[in-house]
């Protein structure tokens, strides 16, 4: 089952709130270390698509696998959140407005779930603060609370929390949306890092040219469904439909 | 026959223990409130219905009847039922769980207001829902009613002069036993009035070390 080709799997994907449809039968496959960039006007879905693979929006139809194990499997209440639990484990999550545990150190937010969920010992998540911190280029800053870090560190830390749960799998939504300009590159900074180490990253982004620079594979979604889908060079080049042009031309035009 | 405080130091002893019964219920009360809130907030926001009805009935018993009457029942009441308890044990109970209700108004309210992201980031690492309010919401939650909860610990603290009618020789009474021999009841009034301003002031010490030492951490 585990064909690195359709490591992670999403089938038919359908959501809809009351009579509005969010995703419309979308269908995804990412292979084990692919990186894909997921683009698209406010509203395309694209955050409830990635919200869907770990489950934080339920889909009302459709599938996600990853490694051959369903993620939304159906399963009575108390089989389903330990089945769900366990999944999350595997798939890191990082968010626009960065949720970092306020009352906790750098430290505490990297260990709490490892501690918590695989009972490491003391000086066991001792060294994963300082190995995922490190990775991260915040070492220095393990003891700082996150109201002592600026947006990009916090974001860093978020990131490290992540990967704290050594996850077969990477979501970043808008990770650096919330950022002002000049911490942007420090964090897209460690995601090239990540890239490189072949870590399998869906991302959701608004920036064209990270995506271009880092991505395996674009999707460029509207209302609802995957309009158009190929290699960043192509994407961004040279898009086959208009949707896709008209969206890009307003956000190149914009960026710059 | 004016005042003459020089009757104070034959009977010092006996209000300065007096002094350490009220800090002592105060403490154990404090403390049973503390804890009882959040334990109480948990229940009415997440209990099962079945749970939560009969629940909301002893809050508003706590909340919605006089202190001095719960004390009475709980001393008195419930005695006939063969629950006998100590005087200050069914005081610390009494004002612990009184205030445990106003406190877990409180903690409802703030754990309704802790950013839903914070709830996502701790599912998303894997935590079920129960050790995500544990390790991240319920802390956070708390941390944010300290300032309301400190006032409430004072409101405690004065009405601990209740304990005084079911028997407990707290400062109160220690006071009104010493004027019962003196009958001198303006000098020892005001020595009790006095230590409780101490103790008062030591509350308020320990509440902006508190606040002070988790301001970082919000």
């Amino acid at each position: 089952m585990t064909d690195p080709n359709h490591f992670v799997q999403i089938r038919h994907a359908q959501k809809s709130f009351g009579s509005l449809e969010v995703l419309k039968d979308i269908s995804l496959n990412v292979a084990r270390g692919q990186i894909v960039a997921i683009i698209g006007p406010s509203g395309s879905g694209k955050s409830t698509l990635l919200r869907a693979i770990n489950d934080l929006d339920a889909l009302t139809g459709g599938e996600v696998w990853l490694d051959g194990v369903q993620v939304n499997k159906s399963l009575p209440h108390r089989q389903y959140e330990k089945h769900i639990n366990e999944m999350r484990q595997q798939i890191g999550m990082v968010f626009q407005h960065f949720n970092l545990f306020p009352h906790m150190t750098a430290r505490d937010n990297v260990t709490m779930a490892p501690k918590l969920l695989k009972g490491l010992t003391n000086e066991e998540a001792d060294a994963l603060a300082k190995e995922q911190l490190e990775k991260v280029g915040m070492l220095d800053r393990i003891d700082y609370y996150p109201s002592q870090l600026s947006g990009g560190q916090k974001q860093r830390v978020a990131i490290a929390r992540a990967l704290a749960m050594k996850p077969k799998l990477m979501l970043f939504d808008e990770a650096t949306s919330a950022l002002d300009p000049e911490l942007v590159d420090e964090v897209n900074l460690v995601m090239k890092k990540l890239a490189e180490e072949h870590m399998t990253m869906i991302i959701v982004t608004h920036e064209m040219d990270f995506a271009a620079a880092v991505c395996d594979r674009v999707l460029f979604m509207d209302r609802g469904v995957v309009v158009e889908e190929g290699p960043p060079e192509v994407i961004f080049r040279n898009p086959e439909k208009d949707r896709t042009k008209e969206f890009l031309r307003k956000h190149l035009a914009g960026a710059k | 026959m004016g005042l003459d405080f020089t009757v104070i130091p034959g009977y010092l002893d006996i209000v300065l223990l007096g002094c350490l019964w009220t800090i002592g219920i105060t403490v154990a009360a404090a403390l049973l409130s503390f804890f009882g809130g959040i334990a109480f907030a948990v229940v009415a926001l997440y209990a099962p219905w079945i749970i939560r009805q009969p629940f909301r009935l002893v809050e508003w018993v706590f909340m919605g009847t006089p202190l001095l009457l719960q004390l009475f029942l709980i001393y008195f009441g419930l005695v006939q039922i063969g629950i006998d308890l100590p005087a200050f044990v069914a005081g610390i109970i009494g004002l612990g769980l009184h205030f445990a209700v106003y406190n877990s108004e409180l903690i409802q309210t703030a754990i309704l207001s802790v950013d839903k992201g914070q709830m996502e980031a701790a599912r998303t690492v894997g935590l079920s829902r129960g050790q995500a309010l544990r390790k991240v919401v319920i802390p956070q939650a708390v941390r944010d009613v300290i300032p309301p909860i400190g006032n409430n610990m004072i409101a405690l603290l004065k009405d601990s002069a209740l304990v005084s009618v079911i028997g407990v020789s707290e400062l109160t009474l220690s006071a009104q036993r010493a004027i019962g021999a003196t009958y001198r009841p303006f000098e020892f009034y005001l020595l009790a009035a006095a230590f409780y301003y101490v103790i008062n002031l030591c509350m308020e010490w320990v509440q902006r070390r508190i606040e002070r030492r988790i301001a970082i951490s919000r």
